[in-house]
């Protein structure tokens, strides 16, 4: 007869390791006088973002049936918090997206989500940085922190101006970069191919056991960020690279509930056009934004690649107790 | 045949690729945290062998590639073709030499070998691990040597050439792993 598996997907070791992060991460916020909080996992309403799936469920209590989401982020209820006045706020929180598995993906896993009211991006880079550091200190010490713009960063790369598309140069670049599939593939959507080239021909070359952290995201690519003051091509967004890997993702945050309620609007149209699950929007999230966003930056980091990292793991499922395939 | 997605796609799997039958080596899943979900593709093609990359959006889905892997008999060459049959249908298939390849120096009439087909038509010939063969020349060793340190060269009765150590001679069989082209041991008949 065939063993069931009922074994953890990682070491114990592994089990010590994340209790250790999740110990050093809350001293960390503990001296900074930023406050602990937790939000619903389980909410009315969802994301709107195309590129995100999500679980929905069904809340019964007759004779009421209302539908509900696992949340995708914790971000729209830690705003309600940020708008209430609560100040600068930091989460460890699972987070839901549906149909993402693979060797960096697990469909459920866990964020550090923070946000620091008052603090410009570049401040915000600098926590984000002295946290990193701190952490990596202890295991495999970072060489040093860089910073680039997505702009000079592409351009190094691919050659290519990433703010202002032009299809013929994209295209005559994959045909010649062995990436030909990229023509069919992406078409005239620039968000779609700035997704492919950066995926596939920068990132993978970020952070050779550094930090980098890329800013002034192309504006198409602008999420929940704010457009920059000073050129409207760019976005005040951040990602975060260690070795490759995708790490987290920041913006000085949205706080004009007009655009915030455009933004929803598109990403539903888009939705629609796609065939993808209909939502509604957040309008909790808008009528906080009305009643007023304190200025502030924000950011969410994966703590499972977090500890892949340190660890130096190849796979998710060596830094999970239980991954989806033993969930 | 059936269609799968990249939900789907694992090593092992034969799929239909630029119109040619292919072999998933790796699949990963690549999705930037605010972006597109990809598939990277790593990909042999079953005719050529070369081995390609491939980006797919995710969910995009392949034709399934009929690919029947059989265990066969080399039966002979007439010159033009390489003659094979199924021991057990008794279905007999001819290959050129560009779809036997290197694999032809190989084959020995009666030998076993597994013949990959495609829609029911061979496209590829994997010789047995371990081939027993007669050597048809090779220069005569030196008398004592039984280390088999240095070697030389030595000619099998289907044409390849191995290195074999100095005692061995021609007219004897010797057993040579394919996958490395290697001598293994003589064979006493």
């Amino acid at each position: 007869m065939m063993q069931t598996p009922w074994q953890p997907s990682c070491s114990i070791e592994m089990l010590h390791l994340r209790a250790w992060l999740l110990a050093k991460i809350r001293a960390f916020f503990l001296e900074k006088a930023v406050l602990e909080v937790e939000t619903p996992l389980l909410s009315h309403t969802i994301g709107t973002d195309p590129s995100l799936a999500f679980f929905a469920t069904h809340y019964n209590l007759p004779p009421f049936y209302h539908r509900l989401f696992l949340q995708t982020s914790p971000e729209f209820a830690m705003k309600r918090l940020l708008a209430a006045g609560c100040g600068s706020i930091y989460q460890i929180a699972k987070a839901f997206r549906n149909g993402e598995s693979g060797r960096f993906h697990n469909p459920e896993f866990t964020l550090l989500e923070w946000y620091r009211v008052g603090f410009t991006l570049p401040e915000l880079m600098d926590e984000v940085a002295e946290l990193i550091v701190s952490l990596f200190a202890e295991h495999a010490a970072l060489s040093g922190v860089e910073r680039h713009s997505y702009q000079a960063i592409f351009q190094q790369y691919t050659g290519l101006d990433a703010l202002v598309f032009c299809y013929e140069d994209y295209c005559a670049y994959a045909l010649a970069n062995e990436l030909p599939e990229a023509v069919a593939l992406c078409e005239y959507d620039h968000a779609l191919w700035l997704d492919v080239l950066f995926s596939h021909k920068v990132q993978p070359y970020l952070g050779k056991n550094s930090l980098c952290m890329i800013y002034g995201y192309p504006a198409c690519q602008s999420s929940l960020a704010r457009i920059n003051a000073d050129n409207s091509l760019v976005t005040d967004r951040v990602e975060l690279f260690i070795n490759g890997v995708e790490l987290g993702n920041g913006f000085y945050e949205l706080t004009d509930a007009v655009e915030q309620n455009q933004r929803f609007d598109a990403e539903i149209a888009v939705r629609q056009q796609n065939n993808l699950a209909a939502v509604v929007k957040d309008e909790r999230l808008i009528a906080a934004l009305n009643a007023g966003l304190p200025e502030c930056s924000g950011i969410a980091i994966g703590l499972d690649r977090l500890l892949m990292l340190l660890s130096k793991s190849a796979s998710i499922d060596e830094v999970l107790s239980f991954s989806i395939h033993r969930a | 045949m059936a269609s799968y997605s990249t939900s789907e796609f694992k090593a092992g799997l034969k799929v239909m690729l630029d119109n040619d039958p292919c072999a998933i080596i790796e699949n990963e899943f690549v999705k930037p945290g605010k972006g597109q979900a990809f598939n990277r593709v790593k990909i042999r093609n079953l005719k050529t062998g070369r081995v390609i990359e491939r980006t797919f959006k995710s969910g995009e889905s392949l034709e399934g590639a009929d690919i029947v892997e059989m265990e066969m008999q080399y039966l002979y060459n007439d010159g033009e073709f390489r003659h094979f049959m199924n021991n057990e249908s008794f279905e007999q298939y001819q290959c050129d030499e560009k779809i036997v390849g290197d694999t032809g120096k190989w084959l020995k009439d009666q030998d076993m070998c597994t013949v990959m087909l495609w829609n029911d038509a061979p496209i590829g010939v994997t010789p047995a691990n371990f081939v027993e063969l007669t050597i048809v020349e090779t220069d005569p060793g030196v008398r004592g040597d039984t280390s088999g340190g240095g070697g030389k060269p030595a000619k099998l009765e289907t044409g390849a050439v191995v290195r074999v150590p100095l005692f061995v001679q021609t007219d004897e069989m010797i057993k040579v792993d394919t996958r490395t082209g290697e001598y293994i041991s003589r064979v006493k008949e």
